[in-house]
């Protein structure tokens, strides 16, 4: 199935849901609306002829200036047929909470996690839904957002500074 | 009688596991282990929580991050070229295959196609790296377990190739020796003579290798049948590499996808069939011989030619242009200060390391720099499938449990 029956046949099954596709540089990129994606996500795991049975990578991008503040990025590979789609869907800032995939993937579990963690986008029936590469006392905030400075809010700077040299 | 022997009387034998025994009249808890960050087996600062029944194992909980350095939010300070140093300090262990993957992915973001020479170079150096990391992992997850002998044969071997590396870019384990577009340095006549002179001389140290762990009993009783996952457990987990091998799941992105000078070598993927330790320990033996074949074709196949592309608004000028010519001294200059406009888009780009996928994610706005860039670690995604991996085993069998991924701590907390 090329890129483009791939897209139009997603576009087919969910009329409602379907946002936009985009295919670069051999990349098909799928947008669909948060209420759907665990329903198409279910689709690309389930359907026979699409059989994404391998979950490659979980990802979120800021977009800090857009209505709809927040990207979950899923992408998903066939081993059988060789295929790859990223899947992606829109979350505003006041409600950024998506269904997690941890039912269909089991590999989601720390992927959303690190996705929470880095970026604060929660995922409902998430198992264990905690912050993975940060202490669970991290209070600055979600460091990936684009608000968020280099240098981090300070939270260093109130580390005690030991005098350890020789006096 | 005082002392009657209990044993016989009141331990009843749970059928499901005959060799363990409850005690149902006795008073039993479970005890949580803390297991690292400082232990000298968890490969830097892993930290595992253990819940343990007895001395089984019924949930283990990874708590990662303690090398965690912000790598993905230093990349959207920086411009792309200035990225490829950030990359050594993932999988500190092989560099060279980070770089490659990093690279692989800024070349399909700008679209660039990469000289034959320069892939025939990439592809050598590559599957060295894979020599070097399967050396590694085999000299380390053994000594894990208390098999210490061939730690040294490996690390005897790995040395000859770090000081190739050294010869090669002047680092041993911080490479950054890959371009976007080509390679920083052609190879010298000294290198290939060295590159030939140790294909010769590994595949007997191969053997060598497999008599110290194979006629080693204990070592063979505890990877035989320890970590089993099934095929489609593996990938709904969505391990790569060996692990996924392991169980027999035929995807190595090398055959998959085929990139660099892969498609123009002959080599077979090696498959597990019962996705245990042993099997993965197999693969990575097999994969030993694979890479020898690699780099003996690439070698012979190799013409002379340009070792980067001709992209002058991307690539970096020669550096003896750059001391002589102040035009290429100016291109070197605003690469690096402003780095090159790439379009606006974004991609995925996976690269099959010796440990797994490892694929970067740019997500690119237009400008010299990413906006938003995600590394997909093998080590951490390997790690997610830990606890189901672990449950049921024995304590001392989470070394070898965390072992059999080959995971660095550095790629997985980023």
């Amino acid at each position: 199935m090329s890129l483009q029956q791939l897209a139009s046949r997603l576009q087919e099954n969910f009329a409602t849901g379907f946002v936009k596709a985009v295919e670069w540089r051999g990349d098909l990129a799928v947008t669909v609306t948060r209420d759907r994606l665990h329903e198409v996500a279910q689709f690309l795991h389930n359907d026979p002829a699409m059989d994404f049975d391998y979950i490659v990578h979980v990802s979120s991008v800021d977009w800090p200036d857009d209505e709809e503040r927040f990207e979950v990025v899923y992408e998903f590979y066939s081993i059988k047929k060789r295929q790859r789609i990223r899947l992606k869907t829109r979350v505003p800032e006041s409600d950024c909470i998506v269904d997690s995939l941890t039912d269909l993937w089991k590999g989601a579990d720390f992927m959303e996690r690190e996705v929470y963690d880095m970026m604060g986008i929660r995922f409902r029936h998430h198992p264990d839904l905690r912050r993975i590469l940060l202490p669970d006392d991290f209070t600055e905030g979600y460091p990936l957002r684009k608000d968020f400075p280099l240098r981090g809010k300070g939270w260093r700077d109130t580390f005690e500074f030991l005098d350890e040299t020789a006096r | 009688m005082a002392f009657e022997d209990q044993r016989t009387t009141v331990y009843k034998i749970d059928p499901a596991h005959p060799e363990s025994e409850t005690l149902p009249t006795l008073r039993t808890e479970e005890l949580l282990l803390n297991m690292g960050p400082q232990h000298p087996a968890t490969h830097g600062v892993l930290k595992v929580i253990l819940e343990l029944e007895g001395e089984r194992l019924v949930k283990s909980t990874p708590v990662l991050g303690y090398l965690h350095r912000g790598v993905e939010k230093l990349a959207e300070d920086g411009t792309y070229h200035q990225f490829i140093p950030h990359t050594d300090r993932l999988d500190y262990v092989c560099a060279m295959y980070n770089n490659f993957a990093y690279c692989r992915a800024v070349e399909k973001l700008m679209n660039i196609t990469v000289p034959d020479r320069a892939e025939y170079l990439r592809t050598i150096v590559a599957e060295v790296q894979r020599i070097i990391g399967h050396q590694f992992w085999i000299g380390t997850q053994a000594l894990d377990i208390g098999a210490m002998g061939v730690f040294f044969y490996c690390f005897r071997d790995r040395e000859i190739l770090m000081d190739w590396f050294d010869e090669l870019c002047g680092a041993r384990l911080t490479t950054s020796w890959y371009r976007i577009g080509g390679v920083e340095r052609d190879f010298t006549p000294s290198l290939i003579e060295k590159l030939k002179l140790f294909l010769d001389y590994f595949p007997p140290k191969i053997e060598e290798y497999k008599v110290f762990l194979e006629t080693n009993r204990i070592w063979v009783g505890r990877t035989k049948g320890v970590a089993i996952i099934s095929a489609e457990d593996a990938v709904s987990f969505g391990l790569s590499g060996p692990p996924l091998r392991g169980s027999g799941v035929d995807y190595d992105l090398r055959k998959a996808q085929p990139y660099s000078a892969y498609p123009k070598c002959e080599f077979s993927v090696p498959l597990g069939k019962n996705g245990d330790t042993y099997d993965r320990y197999w693969i990575r033996v097999q994969e030993f011989y694979e890479s020898v074949k690699i780099i003996r074709q690439c070698l012979e196949q190799m013409q002379d030619g340009p070792i980067m592309a001709d992209v002058p608004s991307v690539t970096l000028p020669p550096k003896q242009r750059v001391f002589t010519n102040l035009e290429s001294m100016i291109q070197q200059f605003k690469l690096f200060s402003q780095g090159f406009d790439a379009p606006p888009g974004e991609i995925y780009c996976g690269t099959e390391a010796h440990k797994g996928e490892l694929g970067f994610y740019i997500v690119s706005t237009g400008g010299g720099k990413p906006y938003r860039l995600k590394i997909r670690a093998p080590s951490f995604i390997h790690m997610g499938a830990f606890d189901h991996m672990s449950r049921g085993y024995m304590i001392s069998d989470a070394v070898t449990i965390f072992g059999t991924y080959d995971i660095v701590m550095g790629e997985c907390d980023r």
